[in-house]
């Protein structure tokens, strides 16, 4: 018999220089960057960003972003060596501490299929000051509107809460981004899943 | 290293063993932890894959906050040895997971640029670190004792000895950042952080002082053990 599982706690507001030392930068370095994706790596190079919102509809500046998800063909990376070898490290972490607007910012690859019926997503992980158990949600894409349309996990949510895990397509000069905005609380709650 | 994808389904959060999103005490959950109920979610074994990482990625004094940050001598305060296992719910090691701590000098301030806490920073202490744990799940950091801190949570509120940690676990879902507090320690009583966990599971994060882990002239030992969701018994469906 083991105690059980030992009880979450906040990050707090000083994890940067531990966790995301390099984007801070701290004299220390960060085995999960900003960027997932070299500019090497097989699939369509994207940008990932948003901000946080807390219940007041303030950004959030000391929060810590996590993203995970397969590559470009749809494969989740199992080994080092394969992250190492195709330049996708699959998983990345961004605080969002080091922009004007309290932004966090990924440079990634747009996921393929995991599993036929899927949507391409990214799962997504936010802790912060303030939030005593990590918070767990997905970003789906606005220009995948077939797929989600036929994802079960976008259909076991709510319809009018269903916007909430999309993120907005936008076409720039220096490349195609992906907003996702996350509000903590409030009318539009971004939807988060007891994963 | 690889990470194998899992077999079988995550054992579920035990959320009798959490805080809620929103425990007033502690004044900033009111406006930032979720109000509405979680939606559960049935994960496919692509999105349980775990960060993959490896021994190659850590530095060499990466475990060893007295020594992986100093510039002119050695840091102050009190040498302490935390070690422990990491393990799942039903005692199982967990090998080769990356544990990442933070945490103050002994005069309780970070190197963060943000804490305006008027203690001295130590030239020669970062206060960050890392290991893996080996085949049988067991992790070692040698560090210094961190202060107490004041924070503006309420009048006179200080915050206990801490140590933050990160974990991945084996799978995705197993993620864990917590934090580790010091046997004896009067200002637990108080901390509403603390106090958010329930009762029954408070204990579980004090670390327990112990001769074994204690190196004799030179640094004393606690011991901290930490408990990841596992993986369920019954494989997952093809
Ligand atoms: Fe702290």
């Amino acid at each position: 018999m083991t105690p059980g599982q030992t009880p979450s706690q906040t990050v707090g507001p000083f994890f940067a220089y531990g966790l995301t030392a390099e984007q801070y930068g701290y004299p220390f370095t960060s085995l999960f960057p900003p960027r997932v994706a070299e500019p090497r790596a097989r699939g369509e190079h994207i940008r990932v960003t948003g901000r946080l919102f807390d219940g007041e509809g303030k950004t959030i500046p000391d929060a810590m972003v996590e993203i995970a998800h397969v590559d470009a063909e749809g494969r989740p990376v199992t080994s080092r060596d394969t992250a190492v070898a195709s330049g996708f490290r699959g998983f990345g972490r961004c605080g969002t501490g080091t922009s004007a607007d309290q932004s966090f910012e990924f440079h990634t690859i747009k996921p393929g299929v995991a599993a036929p019926g899927t949507a391409p997503h990214i799962n997504v992980i936010v802790t912060m000051r303030g939030l005593l158990v990590h918070a767990f949600t997905r970003l789906y894409f606005e220009d995948e509107a077939a797929a989600n349309a036929a994802d079960p996990v976008l259909a076991s949510v709510p319809a009018e809460r269903r916007a909430t895990l999309i993120a907005k397509r936008i076409a720039l000069p220096e490349g195609v981004e992906y907003r996702f905005d996350i509000q903590m609380q409030g009318p539009n709650e971004t939807v988060f899943f007891d994963l | 290293m690889d990470k194998p994808l899992p077999t079988s389904l995550p054992t579920p959060r035990d959320w009798t063993s959490h805080s809620p999103y929103i425990h007033p005490d502690y004044r900033s959950t009111v406006l930032r932890g979720p109000k509405r109920p979680l939606l559960p979610i049935k994960a496919h074994m692509a999105d349980l894959a775990a960060p993959v990482y490896g021994h190659e990625d850590l530095g060499e004094l990466d475990h060893d906050l007295t020594r992986n940050a100093r510039r002119n001598g050695e840091p102050l305060g009190e040498r302490i040895i935390v070690a422990g296992r990491v393990l799942d719910e039903r005692g199982r090691p967990v090998p080769d997971t990356l544990v990442e701590i933070w945490q103050a000098n002994a005069a309780g301030r970070y190197v963060h640029k943000v804490d305006q806490h008027d203690a001295p920073l130590d030239p020669n202490f970062l206060g960050a670190g890392r290991c893996m744990t080996d085949s049988e799940g067991r992790y070692r950091f040698m560090t210094i004792k961190p202060g107490a801190y004041p924070w503006g949570n309420h009048h006179n509120a200080w915050r206990p000895n801490h140590i933050h940690l990160s974990l991945f676990g084996s799978t995705f879902a197993s993620r864990l950042v917590t934090q580790l507090y010091f046997p004896g320690d009067p200002l637990l009583a108080l901390d509403p952080i603390f106090l958010g966990t329930p009762e029954k599971a408070r204990e579980r994060l004090i670390s327990k002082f112990t001769l074994d882990v204690t190196e004799p002239g030179f640094a004393l030992g606690y011991e901290f053990n930490i408990v990841l969701r596992g993986l369920a018994a019954t494989p997952m469906e093809k």
